[in-house]
């Protein structure tokens, strides 16, 4: 079995059950069991997660992207900067970019004053880090490839045709 | 006077498509899981949309050339030798339709005299013998047998020749069967082909959708070359069934004829639908990708499925259907489908309905989601079970 065409299974529906996913590879579910052991211990499944709208919910939530401006290190360039930065459990993503900045950091928070205070306390202060911008997330429109409040399309499929 | 008294005699011959009974039947039920339907179920890809939308922004909205826009008709071309290897010259050899049917119209229409023999396969897309009898000719069937996966064999079209045959009609990959035709296959039975000097018209639609190994087109036979008229479309590659567009590539004699025929029944294909069907053929290769690795997800989910719960069938290799036998539990292709809607509430599709051939089997689409699929799967486990 390869483990692209597992990938690709599990990519849009990490709840799919073990049963299903051996009848779509077309293989043994041992098999499907063994492979997605491998492709965890190999750090290439990284984990199974769900995309939320917390703002339709009554818990608070805010989100900011944060570009950081960084000075490299000799040896590990901006590496051990980073890892001062993502070893927070409020940054939830991090990527080194090219650009006017080094990072964009997103954190997320319940209030804007905890998001603030986080930026002011924690992370300007890091040895490396030179400056912040902090924009705040005002609405979510799209997550992970899904449309946070999509209307249905208007699909009239006939329900027998040729 | 009757109204019924003006129609011709030909019409009186044509009975009605099987399908239409079970469309009616499903569509006054509610909560029904339909796996009866012949489209792909993914949305026209945006590009393709937004392309399309912005040609009407532009007021591109007006006829274009009869056999197409000339930037499609070289694009098709682009598509053809991209993909399968296929030369064409777009100003003599393409011309654009509306969705793959009206090129198998103008195609027998172009080719018969009344009394020309067409080869039909049977079972088979439900237009086919109804366009060869409308075009006066006389539909000549040959039975496929699932001990063939559905394949045309030498010595069943070899039977099926004689001195009046103009044409064969085939499809592959195929609807209902998902049968499809390998190189080596087709080595077996173009010499006949040839032979015979007829035309070969080969509705390729569901090209894209083969599974294992390349599509190989029977237009790929140099020695026949001239004798094929190839007829896909943007239906099933790239999701556009609204979009009624098609094609016919061919010698540029037979195109020549044809565009007779289109020019004064049909003018020309849609604008919008042409500018948008570039858009496919130019930037969407990624698309058929992605829809056809869906499908043969979902084809093994279901072939799997049905297996374990007593449709047995093979693997098919081709397109979105699979064509299970339901000879053991002693109901008709017909009885069986309408029980399983009454009593299940699941839509299918009656193999009869595809020709007397198709009699015995019932075509289950697979064009919908996983979990569509298990629903009906456990439905029709249950419908076997209390049989």
């Amino acid at each position: 079995m390869e483990e692209l065409k597992l990938l690709k299974a599990i990519e849009q529906d990490a709840r799919i059950s073990v049963t299903d996913l051996a009848d779509i590879l077309n293989s043994e579910q041992q098999q499907v069991e063994a492979t997605m052991k491998k492709l965890a211990e190999d750090h290439i499944i990284c984990g199974y997660h769900t995309v939320i709208n917390w703002d339709k919910t009554n818990q608070d939530h805010v989100m900011a992207l944060i570009e950081v401006n960084a000075y490299p290190e000799r040896d590990c360039g901006y590496d051990k900067v980073a890892e001062k930065i993502y070893r927070y459990p409020e940054v939830s993503n991090m990527y080194l970019i090219s650009g006017r900045s080094e990072f964009i950091v997103i954190v997320q928070g319940r209030t804007m004053r905890e998001v603030a205070d986080f930026v002011g306390q924690k992370l300007a202060p890091i040895e490396g880090v030179r400056g912040t911008a902090t924009y705040f997330v005002l609405k979510q429109y799209k997550v992970e490839g899904v449309v946070m409040d999509q209307p249905e399309d208007d699909q009239q499929r006939l329900l027998v045709t040729p | 006077m009757k109204p019924k008294e003006l129609l011709n005699r030909k019409i009186g011959t044509i009975p009605p498509s099987g399908i239409r009974k079970f469309f009616d039947l499903a569509n006054a039920m509610e909560g029904v899981i339909s796996l009866g339907v012949g489209e792909p179920d993914f949305d026209t890809p945006w590009h393709i949309r937004e392309e399309a939308i912005y040609a009407i922004e532009k007021g591109r909205t007006f006829y274009s050339a009869n056999a197409g826009l000339p930037q499609l008709r070289q694009e098709i071309c682009r598509y053809l030798k991209r993909r399968f290897h296929l030369e064409y010259q777009w100003e003599s050899q393409i011309i654009v339709t509306v969705g793959g049917s009206e090129a198998i119209d103008i195609a027998l229409r172009a080719l018969l005299d009344p009394g020309d023999e067409v080869i039909v396969l049977s079972p088979g897309y439900v237009a086919y013998e109804p366009c060869v009898r409308l075009a006066g000719g006389v539909p000549v069937i040959i039975e496929l047998k699932e001990e063939d996966q559905f394949k045309l064999k030498k010595e069943q079209l070899r039977q099926a020749l004689s001195e009046k045959t103009k044409a064969i009609l085939i499809n592959f990959p195929g609807n209902p069967t998902g049968g499809v035709m390998t190189r080596e296959d087709y080595a077996e039975i173009v010499p006949l082909i040839r032979d015979a000097g007829i035309a070969v018209l080969t509705d390729e639609i569901y090209a894209e959708l083969t599974y294992s190994g390349q599509h190989c087109s029977i237009a790929e036979f140099e020695e026949i070359h001239d004798q094929v008229m190839l007829i896909s479309g943007f239906s099933k590659a790239w999701s556009m069934t609204g979009w009624r567009l098609g094609y016919i590539a061919a010698h540029p004699d037979l195109i020549t004829a044809m565009n007779k025929i289109h020019q004064y029944a049909i003018m020309c294909a849609p604008t919008i639908s042409q500018v948008a069907g570039m858009e496919a053929m130019a930037h969407g290769d990624s698309d058929v990708q992605m829809m056809k690795e869906s499908f043969e997800r979902r084809r093994n989910f279901i072939v799997n499925g049905l297996n374990r719960i007593g449709l047995t069938c093979p693997m098919p290799q081709g397109a979105f259907y699979v064509f299970p036998s339901i000879r053991h539990t002693g109901l008709s292709s017909d009885e069986f489908c309408e029980q399983l809607l009454a009593k299940e509430k699941v839509a299918v599709v009656p193999g009869s309905a595809f020709g007397i051939s198709g009699e015995g089997f019932v075509r289950i689409s697979y064009a919908y989601s996983i979990e569509e699929i298990k629903a009906a799967l456990q439905r029709i486990e249950h419908f076997l079970k209390e049989l």
